[in-house]
């Protein structure tokens, strides 16, 4: 058996593994490689060390890019995972004890769960065409009918450099929120009832249930969804490339580094400096995610 | 320019994934991605004269044609110009191949030196950038297309068989390596049979313009609006057009070749104070969320009285058009009363840009295409099939025209030789043209004023012209 081992492991592995490297791998290292170099996509590239990364930090357009990062990542993780916290909590626990003792959601918690889910299906073009009338500035958007209603003029929420990058995060966050709903709900289920049961036997109110129970006995899922949407914060591209107004604006109030990674390629045919622009957004996520896991290390419980 | 398209998710994610991914990736296994030759000159081919065939071509050899299939088709090709480029050389093969997206499917040919096209269509939101593949040594020359005899009258330049300027519309880096094929109108469109019922007429000067816009706004019309979420290029060439009917075309000239002070000089302020508050006054903020179709879809349905663009329009919403409607073009309105062209001024322009590979099996094979698409015959079709007229002088003859087309020939009369010059730089510095869009909207719709954005179209410029260094573009007329 052992020896046979092996070649089995080998036959199995050698094949996604080569694809990997030729295909994700590869590609990676060149990238670094062509981010030292002028290109344009035609003729032989020229090595120019690291002028790409001097020109990147004076560049305008880069460096609001980056700090829409910064932004998205401090409010679209956040608002996610509240809400979606809030929420599951609601559709698990929320209802307090059923008949056996046992913790129930508040009703139709089945129902509800389909709903918040159903975003997640839509692909990001239907989600852009959507908000497209959710958001028009005129009476006939769907948000700006109903303030007309109520005597409010049209909010431009796209068109208005001070809000357009809030309004697209907020199509984001209602986009995520249904994900997470179903992976922490999954997650409540996986902690053991009597936990709960105990706890409310003890006098633990839903306020205490949630915070001292129910939160550390997710902290793991928890952490899993922070580092999902924080890298979901470096990348954004479709929805900005579909929704915001003029690709990035207005005054490129919403453009992100995967933005001008493609403008850099496909208008002005900067090969090179788009791969520095890469590079930097690798190292940018790779630094986040090993942050988050050494920032939000702690004790694992065990049941 | 007249085909603006929306990307889907997949799209997107294939682009992008370009860059990081499959551009790098490739070469992995082709050993070279970064790879094409450092040699830069093309195969010489020089008109002999001959006016059957100036350019020696050889039957034996296949031609290779690549079509952007957008706006326009390619039903010109296959049935018009393809069929003439065969019935001359018998027994010659050619293959065509329709293409959407050009970049994508040609940019690794050209890259790679393998089954170059002989003659392509360069347009769509993905075409080459030219400059680049002029830097490669990829574009022919077309100097000898220029001298060659029109198939028309052996006794004539091709030169001289089409609309004056149209070769210089396609110099890259001092060269004539681009055919810029279809003539665009730009000015102000307007719905003929609406103003006729107001008693409307189009306005001469910018304080006509004024009075009427209020005479229409009280009408609950629009006067004015363009889509700012993804042309607002309609509106930086009326900018531009206004500045070159206040200084003349040499402002729009200096600007091109990246001069210092261009953008700062009085014309291009003056011009954009105009329209800044055209838009601001006569226009709604809305229309910088809406894209082309559903501001010119309004302006179908009474809700806008003058849209900027060029003499596509009415092709491109033939669709959405009602009976009742009837585009008329108007010129720009001038400025001040000693504006250096008259109001009749207007932009006439080349575009859609064609070019020959030097590098490919057929550089001749692909000049004479040219010279068939620049017969009469040749343009003749072209604009039975797409709707759009060429650069080819008197080629329209005898066609019947629609009502947008021929108040763009009694606007073309009107004018005689106050032609407004064509902007290079848009195809040239791209991240200039980028940031005009930017800063045009930054004017456009309040949140800057004419002086902040010729500030910033400055500083742009001298950017650009810092980043072109020895690659600068120039251009005298």
């Amino acid at each position: 058996m052992r020896q046979g081992r092996l070649p089995f492991i080998v036959g199995f592995l050698a094949i996604p593994v080569i694809l990997y490297a030729v295909f994700v791998i590869g590609p990676y290292i060149q990238a670094f490689q062509i981010a030292l170099t002028e290109w344009n996509g035609y003729k032989a590239p020229e090595f120019i060390g690291l002028q790409n990364f001097r020109d990147l930090f004076e560049d305008e357009a880069f460096t609001s890019a980056l700090k829409h990062h910064l932004w998205i990542l401090i409010t679209l993780p956040l608002a996610t995972l509240v809400i979606a916290l809030f929420f599951s909590f609601l559709l698990n626990v929320g209802g307090g004890s059923g008949k056996n003792g046992t913790m129930t959601g508040v009703r139709f918690s089945g129902f509800y769960k389909v709903v918040f889910f159903l975003p997640q299906v839509l692909a990001i073009a239907i989600l852009g065409v959507l908000f497209q009338s959710v958001y028009r500035p005129t009476e006939s958007g769907m948000i700006n009918g109903l303030l007309g209603k109520v005597g409010i003029a049209p909010v431009q929420f796209l068109n208005d450099p001070k809000i357009a990058l809030w309004s697209i995060i907020g199509v984001v966050v209602w986009q995520s929120v249904g994900f997470y709903v179903v992976l922490f709900s999954a997650g409540m289920s996986s902690i053991p009832k009597d936990v709960f049961e105990a706890a409310a036997l003890d006098g633990a109110g839903r306020f205490t249930l949630f915070f001292r129970v129910t939160l550390p006995l997710l902290w793991d899922t928890l952490q899993v969804g922070w580092i999902y949407l924080g890298i979901a914060a470096f990348d954004m591209f479709a929805i900005v490339q579909v929704l915001s107004v003029d690709q990035g604006g207005p005054d490129n109030s919403t453009t992100v580094v995967a933005l001008e990674i493609y403008r850099q390629v496909f208008r002005y045919s900067e090969l090179g400096y788009a791969s520095a622009m890469g590079v930097v957004l690798f190292f940018m996520t790779l630094t986040f995610a090993a942050l988050t896991l050494r920032v939000t290390r702690r004790e694992r419980i065990e049941y | 320019m007249t085909e603006i398209s929306g990307l889907d998710r997949r799209d997107v994610l294939k682009r992008i994934g370009l860059v990081a991914v499959a551009a790098p990736g490739l070469s992995v296994l082709s050993a070279c991605a970064t790879g094409g030759s450092d040699d830069t000159k093309g195969g010489d081919v020089s008109s002999s004269g001959d006016a059957k065939n100036p350019f020696g071509v050889d039957a034996a050899k296949p031609l290779n044609v690549v079509i952007f299939k957008g706006g326009l088709g390619d039903d010109y090709a296959t049935q018009v110009h393809e069929p003439m480029y065969a019935k001359a050389y018998p027994g010659v093969k050619i293959k065509h191949e329709g293409i959407v997206e050009i970049g994508k499917a040609l940019q690794p040919r050209f890259s790679s030196g393998t089954d170059i096209p002989d003659v392509v269509a360069n347009a769509g939101t993905d075409l080459m950038d030219t400059g680049a593949l002029a830097e490669a040594g990829h574009l022919q020359d077309l100097t000898a297309l220029w001298d060659a005899p029109s198939l028309d009258d052996p006794a004539k330049k091709i030169r001289d068989a089409v609309l004056a300027g149209a070769p210089e519309a396609g110099l890259v880096a001092g060269k004539p390596f681009l055919m810029a094929y279809v003539s665009s109108t730009y000015g102000l469109w307007y719905d003929s049979e609406l103003f006729k019922s107001k008693g409307w007429t189009p306005p001469k000067t910018f304080d006509e313009f004024k009075t009427l816009a209020e005479t229409i706004k009280s009408e609950g019309i629009t006067p004015f609006a363009y889509a700012g979420k993804n042309a607002s290029y309609y509106a930086y060439w009326m900018i531009l057009i206004s500045a070159a009917k206040i200084g003349g075309n040499q402002v729009l000239i200096d600007i091109d070749n990246l001069k210092d002070g261009a953008w700062t000089s009085p014309a291009v302020e003056q011009a954009a104070a105009a329209w800044a508050e055209i838009n601001t006054k006569y226009s709604d903020k809305s229309f910088e969320g809406l894209i082309h179709t559903e501001v010119q879809t309004q302006q179908n349905q009474g809700k806008i009285a003058f849209y900027p663009s060029g003499s596509w329009l009415e092709n491109e919403q033939a669709a959405s058009t009602p009976k009742t409607f009837k585009y008329g073009l108007a010129p720009t309105p001038s400025v001040t009363a000693s504006d250096a062209l008259p109001y009749e001024a207007i932009r006439v322009a080349a575009g859609e840009y064609y070019f020959v590979s030097a590098k490919g099996q057929n550089p001749s094979g692909g000049l004479e295409y040219f010279r068939q698409m620049l017969s009469k015959e040749g343009a003749k079709g072209f604009t039975e099939k797409s709707g759009s007229l060429t650069i080819v002088q008197g080629a329209a003859e005898g066609l019947t025209l629609s009502p947008g087309l021929s108040s763009v020939f009694a606007a073309q009369q009107a004018a005689g030789n106050n032609i407004v010059t064509t902007s290079l730089f848009e195809n040239w510095y791209k991240e200039l043209e980028t940031e005009l869009r930017r800063q045009t909207n930054n004017l456009m719709y309040g949140r800057s004023d004419a002086k902040k954005f010729c500030a910033a179209m400055q500083k742009a410029a001298d950017k650009a012209k810092k980043d072109a260094g020895a690659d600068l573009q120039t251009r005298t007329a």
